[in-house]
């Protein structure tokens, strides 16, 4: 397992290839977070981010088969088009890959302490949390999956 | 009691501070009480803590509802709802 909280950009093949080491591992599901449209500051909470990560990474481990996990959120100054977030599951099988790593992303939405300032023309502003974001979160307490 | 006040984002630059080390009477010994002791201190702390603001609190980098305890030495965070991912 490996959680990373950083401001250099990542290789998401590189990373793939990290987690799938095992030979039992079948399947890995990841996802990469992009910046939309806008220049922005990722601004995080030094040692709370990485622990509260790491509670969302163990939590995905005792609802599903996850064989190995990264997950790697930068921070700082961030351009259009740049990858902000990496997450990527290796299981046996596809399935708990792809719910494992579902699951990690809407939590680390929510819970993980991580700050978006915007940069337009006219200034800066924060933006605010959505409720869409509460709701993907909630959707895994439900019982939906 | 001395306790660690750290503030993030809209809540950083809204004080003027990341950081501030206080010393609470003994009667402030949950984060609802240390909300009501600095929204006491008026003007852009009033505005901050407002009660209809969303602000959210950690103590010793554990997220925690308002009735949470806290003790001398904790390190206890402010900040708006997050917005990472």
């Amino acid at each position: 397992m490996k959680i990373a909280v950083q401001r250099e950009d990542f290789d998401l093949g590189a990373e793939v290839r990290a987690v799938s080491k095992n030979d039992k591992i079948g399947a890995v599901a990841s996802f990469v977070g992009l910046v939309r449209d806008v220049r922005m500051t990722l601004e995080h909470y030094p040692g709370m981010t990485e622990r509260e990560i790491g509670k969302i990474v163990d939590e995905a481990a005792k609802r599903w088969q996850v064989m190995d996990c990264t997950v790697i959120h930068r921070y700082g100054e961030l351009a259009p088009n740049d990858q902000i977030v990496l997450v990527a599951v290796a299981s046996a099988h596809r399935g708990d890959a792809f719910a494992a790593c579902e699951f990690i992303m809407d939590y680390l939405k929510t819970r993980a302490p991580f700050w978006k300032k915007e940069h337009r023309a006219g200034g800066g502003t924060w933006v605010e949390a959505r409720a869409a974001d509460d709701q993907a979160a909630d959707r895994w307490k439900q019982g939906e999956r | 009691m001395k306790v660690k006040l750290l503030f993030f984002a809209a809540l950083r630059e809204q004080l003027g501070r990341p950081t501030e080390e206080l010393e609470l009477p003994t009667n402030v010994d949950t984060v609802a009480a240390l909300l009501d002791h600095l929204r006491a201190r008026g003007g852009e702390w009033g505005r901050v803590f407002a009660p209809n603001r969303s602000v959210r609190a950690a103590v010793n980098q554990d997220m925690v509802q308002s009735e949470a305890r806290i003790k001398a030495g904790d390190e206890v965070a402010f900040f708006p709802p997050v917005t990472g991912g």
